[in-house]
């Protein structure tokens, strides 16, 4: 059978009969255009009021390859010890605080999620102040704690955990909210309790989110504990800001490099846990 | 087997049911056996980060008693009677949030370093991507010398690239948006490239299969797949930023992180609870219109 080839009048009749078929209308378009047009104009003010310059981008870029060069190559120093200590105050702290945060985030994943508590308000309320912790960075939480109970990686460790709690409480509660219900129903059709019903419906679904998210969060956390030692709570950060201070680029370039390394090392662990208890498929 | 055959019809001593029942109880005690050693290998490392930490009961208790104490002075002192009065009655809030003109416009300002930034981070990390995906890399080479690149990208922490470009770049915003956009290529760069990995590839297999290139395969086969994820981890990394991008400040890369800075070392308790809760609640304001966003993302397509 040879296929009709439509003629003009023919394709003009199609699109009078279903306009929708031949792309998005005239009133669409002009609101994407429009939406494209205040980025534009958006980006254009955001630039200029930021002062990216070409001077100021072509005197800074030179800047950075001073300091580039400078970097080359890479030294650890004199204080070896320290170096090392520092990182592996990092990762310690990193661990402690993740693993308290996950374990404290479960209960309130569960509670924060619109399926298991159906509460409106509840729901509504315990999300807000998630996010009000989740709002407060971990480095703020460090200046106060360390403030609060002194310099040192105990500072870190609570930092890390406070900052960690709401976040992780956030992502469990749309992990749970995510799940597929029909496996609950099953369970509750069976004659099971809502606990009974949570545990065997929803938790098996969850559990391996649960887990990515917490090893993802410990990753994150190992990055993120290097820095707090800038505002005095242990770790590798100190050592880093106190190079910079005096400019000693090469020294800086090594403990980056050994973090660097010290973070990839992890990763290549944790992603080995995560594929072992989820599967080639899960994902993070 | 007849369609009739009812379960009890099954021989009690049939030695498959043995068989089951032995392979069960083995499955059982090495699942036990695995779940032990992992909780061992929990504890361990739990005892020696809490001993290179400081992490000693002791400390503990005494530190957050303090703790609960410094958050307690952040408290301002509200008088119900003096609410609403004017900022020169103390006890007002508007006595306590005196500067608001000012931490207003630096939280704006900070807003907008944060998307600036995560703008310019979601264009790197897109055109980044797609080498870094394993089913899409042209080869093993460029796939890992990509994935390092990120890799490199998303390990050091924004202050860290703040602390040198303010350097090279001077002290304000310009060097705070540049640290975040740099980090925000790697991170985002790689959520991008798992989701990239996770994609239908059947279509991928159709566009390549009528000859286009691997361009083509691309933008015609990937792009409209991932979209929608790309998106809505380019929302949740402006979350993300905007609290970066609040506290790079205290390296002078620009926004409210100074003022934070300052209030905290010179003890404002008052001022430090106004900012931080200034901050947080402009978070949870974006944090609401993002996820509103995100849901419509996700759901349109």
């Amino acid at each position: 059978m040879a296929l009709a080839v439509p003629d003009d009048a023919a394709i003009r009749a199609a699109r009078a009969r279903l306009p929708r078929a031949f792309g998005p209308g005239p009133a669409r378009r002009a609101a994407t255009l429009l939406r494209w047009a205040c980025l534009a104009i958006w980006l254009a003010g955001a630039l200029w009021w930021f002062d990216f310059s070409p001077t100021r981008i072509w005197n800074g870029l030179s800047g950075l390859a001073t300091i580039l060069v400078l970097m080359v190559p890479p030294s650890p120093g004199e204080l070896w010890a320290d170096i090392l200590q520092g990182l592996a105050e990092s990762v310690a702290m990193a661990f402690l605080g993740t693993f308290l945060a996950a374990v404290v985030a479960v209960p309130l994943g569960f509670l924060g999620a619109r399926n298991v508590v159906t509460n409106l308000l509840a729901h509504f309320s315990l999300r807000r102040v998630f996010d009000g912790l989740r709002g407060v960075d971990q480095l703020i939480w460090a200046l106060a704690y360390v403030r609060a109970v002194g310099l040192g990686p105990l500072a870190g460790v609570l930092a890390i955990f406070s900052a960690d709690v709401a976040v992780l409480a956030k992502m469990y509660a749309e992990a749970i909210e995510n799940a597929e219900r029909r496996q609950v129903e099953g369970v509750v059709a069976a004659g099971a309790t809502r606990t009974l019903a949570v545990r065997f419906g929803l938790l098996p679904q969850v559990l391996p989110v649960i887990l990515a998210q917490a090893l993802y969060a410990f990753e994150s956390n190992t990055r993120s504990a290097a820095i707090l030692g800038v505002v005095g709570a242990g770790g590798i950060g100190l050592q880093i800001a106190e190079r910079i201070k005096v400019r000693h680029w090469d020294e800086v370039a090594f403990i980056i490099l050994l973090l660097v390394a010290t973070v990839a090392v992890i990763d290549l662990i944790s992603g080995r846990i995560r594929r072992r208890f989820i599967g080639a498929r899960g994902r993070t | 087997m007849s369609a009739t055959a009812r379960p009890d019809a099954i021989p009690p001593r049939d030695p498959a049911v043995a068989r089951v029942e032995t392979a069960f109880q083995a499955l059982r005690r090495q699942r036990l056996r695995a779940g032990l050693a992992a909780a061992a290998i929990l504890a361990a490392a739990f005892i020696v980060s809490a001993i290179v930490s400081e992490f000693y009961p002791g400390r503990l208790i005494e530190g957050l008693p303090r703790a609960g104490e410094y958050f307690g002075k952040l408290i301002p002192d509200l008088r119900w009677s003096a609410l609403l009065s004017g900022p020169k009655t103390e006890g007002s809030i508007a006595y306590w949030f005196y500067r608001i003109d000012q931490w207003a416009w630096l939280i704006f300002e900070t807003a907008n370093m944060a998307a600036l930034g995560t703008l310019m981070g979601a264009v790197g990390g897109f055109l980044l991507c797609f080498p870094a995906a394993a089913n899409l890399a042209p080869n093993a080479w460029v796939f890992q010398s990509v994935r390092r690149f990120l890799e490199l990208f998303r390990t050091v922490p924004e202050i860290v690239y703040a602390l040198i470009l303010v350097w090279a770049f001077g002290i304000g915003p310009l060097p705070g948006i540049l640290a975040i956009a740099l980090h925000t290529t790697g991170a985002l760069g790689k959520l991008f490239a798992e989701a990239v990995e996770n994609a239908d590839m059947r279509a991928w297999d159709g566009v390549r299969a009528v000859g286009g290139t691997w361009l083509m395969g691309v933008r015609y086969a990937i792009v409209p797949q991932v979209l929608p994820n790309f998106l809505s981890y380019v929302l949740l990394r402006f979350e993300v930023n905007v609290r970066g991008a609040s506290i790079i400040g205290f390296v002078g890369a620009g926004g409210i992180g100074q003022e934070i800075y300052q209030v905290i070392s010179q003890n404002y308790y008052e001022e430090i609870g106004a900012i931080v809760l200034l901050v947080v609640l402009t978070v949870a304001a974006i944090d609401l219109i993002s996820e509103r966003l995100r849901l419509g993302v996700i759901g349109r397509t």
